[in-house]
């Protein structure tokens, strides 16, 4: 029984499903019954829609249990782990049959994810297991030069993962040839998207990975501190990272002279966001580093030229820097023959919404959209009908059904008006307003946008009064153009990222559902009855009981009758504020 | 946007109860003089009040020379800064485009509805106060909420307003 390890997933997505109390039942039994098994916590493995997840590793394999509470915990504690007898209707991932969710692995490759759920993320013994710090350790002991380590992020094409999808290396490049007394090495864990949330898993699930690729960026370009800027949404996040630090510091990966090596010096300190999405901008974010409003500055100067504190520094996303210590380690073209062309390696998507498998995959750039959700995701939920995904949050666009057969790579999704950003993937059904959904966007941008553009600070504002006009049924003959003028204006006239994609959901709206829109204004109909002031409530005649609740919670008092018998809701004094619907226990009241 | 015209009385004297200001002292020692203290200190500071009140603005500006200008532009600029005092529990309803495509605007119009307030508002008693947060980041839980350190995911309107009730029980034990 030594040989058995039980692993549960505790990143936040599994604690919050409830992995805590299944990990304390777990380790009660394993305490009472005095077994030698080994019980470990680990990270997030993407499956997020069997949370919480515990995995069985003994001498004939690996299983995988999904939807796991505490009942079926004491059932498997009893069955595979005293009596070695698998529960194969929970298994929904092994080596040794096949299962159910078998199509959600397949076509998965992991590289930014291969640790998360395999490790403990808060044993550095652990990581060092899986051939972790093996890459920075090569570097230093085969004297591989800084050029050379630049090279093979060159070579292997890897492109910033965080949205931008600008070239890796040349960032390296640029910060290296700066010279400077002083340089910095940043990464951005302030994943502000949202609807992504792959950043928060690799720092939950696997920090050394990334404390690792930043040790790698820090010697190619000689930088002697390094910064994660993470989003204080994130505590468990915060937790792990410090533990991380601390674990490594412990063994001389971190301080002075890291890994033997006299003269390299680097060290990591957490600095927790403190809300505000334009801080995912560079410059905001070394501006709010420095104790600042987070508004971003004119570029060029470069961060590789002048950066923080006006130092030569580099910036790069989370999971950009956990795929360096693979690509180091096993050679560019390990991971530049998954790819496209332009866009190589691999890129995790965050996949949710309606859709029936919601979680992380990590799959090889070039396969097309409708792949990720139906072969991996499984399609949407309740069966209904597919209708546009949202790609790359609120500076990303909507792609419709009919051009699910995108591939996805950076230039293939840019071409459709949406952008591929950090990887966020919000699937809709038929059952979404896009109308309602442009002004989703907009109302997040609008206040998120810092005020430094007048075009940003007041264009957003200005699109958003007319997108919540046009959901309300007063939009107006002239609305959809007026949309389009101030966003190609906002577009050409911010400094930043923020202001120059905020218009991008509402035009490919636009461009894909431009009858939705014409719908709302025209015939005052919301096609997927999702706005509410354009919908009609009337009382289902069989249905209504004469209770009298929806009467009495009516704000305006526009419906009458009596107890007992059938109530009545009039029309033209009716507000549409949804109160009897939602107040109604005998579901009596329609919406149309 | 992020720049608001604030009136200065939102900035409130804590309730005229007495704010141990000692308490910021360990704070004060560890950041002074340090470049780039401005958020960390203000960070811990609402960590040990719960909010940022008026005198502990000036207190920290007193003991440190940072400009009480900058400390007010920073405050009023991030989202995570509160000027005003908050409920024991906050509840932070997700609004992240999952949860939004998921009917988030249920259960914080659920829980507005069960708790008599605003989105933004605190209860009278001082246990609750309600937030409209972007992406917490649990997607596939969509809609979810945050109470404390605790996430509650795949929510209703009545689930949620069930955990808060039970929040409500257990403090009136």
């Amino acid at each position: 029984m030594e040989q058995i390890k039980v692993l549960v997933g505790m990143a936040s997505c599994g604690i919050a499903a409830g992995a805590s109390k299944v990990f304390e039942k777990i380790d009660s039994l394993k305490k009472l019954e005095n077994l030698p098994f080994e019980l470990i916590k680990t990270g997030c493995v993407g499956m997020c829609y069997r949370e919480p997840l515990v995995e069985i590793i003994d001498e004939s394999g690996s299983y995988l249990y999904g939807e796991i509470n505490e009942a079926k915990a004491v059932e498997i504690f009893e069955k595979h782990i005293k009596n070695s007898e698998p529960i194969k209707e929970y298994v929904v991932k092994t080596n040794l049959f096949s299962t159910d969710d078998e199509s959600y692995w397949k076509g998965q490759t992991k590289i930014a994810l291969k640790n998360c759920g395999v490790i403990d993320p808060e044993n550095i013994d652990d990581y060092e297991n899986q051939k972790g710090y093996a890459a920075i350790k090569k570097i230093l002991k085969e004297n591989i030069s800084q050029e050379n380590v630049i090279q093979t992020i060159l070579d292997s094409g890897l492109r910033g993962r965080g949205g931008g999808g600008f070239s890796t290396g040349m960032k390296w490049k640029f910060a290296y040839n700066n010279k400077s007394d002083k340089k910095y090495i940043i990464c951005n864990a302030d994943e502000g998207d949202p609807g992504a949330f792959m950043d928060r898993s690799v720092l939950e699930s696997d920090p050394h990975a990334v404390l690792e690729g930043m040790s790698i960026a820090a010697f190619a370009i000689g930088a002697s501190e390094g910064i994660i800027y993470c989003r204080a949404e994130y505590p468990l996040a915060i937790i792990r990272l410090n533990i991380a630090l601390e674990q490594s510091r412990k063994k001389g990966y971190l301080g002075k002279n890291i890994f033997g090596k006299q003269g390299f010096d680097f060290d990591i300190h957490v600095k927790e966001g403190a809300g505000a999405f334009v801080c995912g901008e560079e410059t905001a974010l070394m501006a709010s580093i420095e104790g600042e409003r987070g508004m971003p500055r004119k570029r060029p100067p470069f961060p590789a030229a002048s950066g923080l504190w006006k130092k030569p520094t580099n910036i790069n996303n989370v999971e950009t820097f956990a795929n360096v210590p693979y690509i180091v380690l096993n050679g560019a073209a390990s991971y530049n023959k998954y790819g496209t062309e332009k866009s190589k390696g691999t890129k995790v998507f965050a996949l949710t919404g309606k859709i029936k498998r919601g979680g992380l995959v990590e799959v090889p750039m070039g396969i097309t959209i409708h792949d990720i959700i139906f072969k991996l995701g499984g399609g949407i939920q309740n069966d209904k009908k597919f209708k546009a995904v949202q790609l790359g949050g609120p500076s990303g666009g909507c792609i419709p059904e009919y051009l699910a057969d995108t591939l996805v790579d950076y230039d293939s999704v840019t071409a459709t008006g949406a952008i591929m950003g950090s990887g966020g993937m919000v699937v809709m059904d038929e059952t979404t307003c896009m109308v309602d959904m442009a002004r989703f966007f907009l109302d997040f941008t609008q206040k998120e946008s810092c005020g430094k553009c007048t075009f940003c600070r007041i264009g957003t504002k200005r699109m958003l009064e007319i997108l919540i006009r046009i959901t309300e049924g007063e939009g107006k003959e002239g609305d959809i153009e007026a949309l389009e003028e101030l966003s190609y204006q906002i577009k050409d006239n911010s400094l930043c990222g923020l202001g120059q994609t905020a218009p991008n959901p509402v035009l490919t709206t636009i461009k894909y559902f431009r009858n939705e829109y014409e719908a709302h204004i025209k015939d005052k109909k919301c096609p997927a009855r999702n706005c509410k002031k354009l919908l009609t409530y009337t009382v289902i005649e069989e249905k209504c009981t004469g209770c009298t609740v929806c009467a009495k919670n009516c704000p305006v008092n526009c419906i009458s009758g009596e107890r007992k018998k059938l109530h009545v809701i009039n029309q033209d004094t009716c507000i549409k504020c949804g109160v009897c619907f939602t107040k109604c226990k005998f579901e009596a009241i329609k919406l149309s | 946007m992020r720049v608001k015209r604030i009136s200065i009385e939102e900035v409130v004297a804590s309730d005229n109860k007495t704010v141990n200001l000692g308490l910021l002292d360990p704070v004060i020692a560890k950041y002074k003089n340090k470049k780039g203290n401005l958020i960390p200190v203000l960070q811990a500071a609402q960590n040990i009040f719960g909010f940022i009140p008026r005198e502990v603005f000036i207190y920290i500006s007193e003991q440190t020379g940072l400009n009480l200008n900058d400390m007010y532009g920073v405050a009023t600029f991030y989202s995570q800064f509160r000027l005003k005092p908050v409920g024991k529990h906050i509840i932070k309803v997700c609004h992240g485009t999952a949860c939004h495509v998921q009917n988030a605007n249920v259960i914080t119009d659920s829980l507005m509805e069960a708790l008599r307030l605003n989105d933004g508002e605190t209860t009278p008693d001082g246990l609750f106060t309600l937030e409209t947060v972007a992406c917490i980041g649990c997607c596939s839980l969509a809609p979810a909420m945050i109470i404390g350190k605790e996430v509650y995911g795949k929510l209703s309107g009545k689930i949620a307003v069930n955990v808060v009730k039970e929040i409500q029980l257990k403090e009136k034990k």
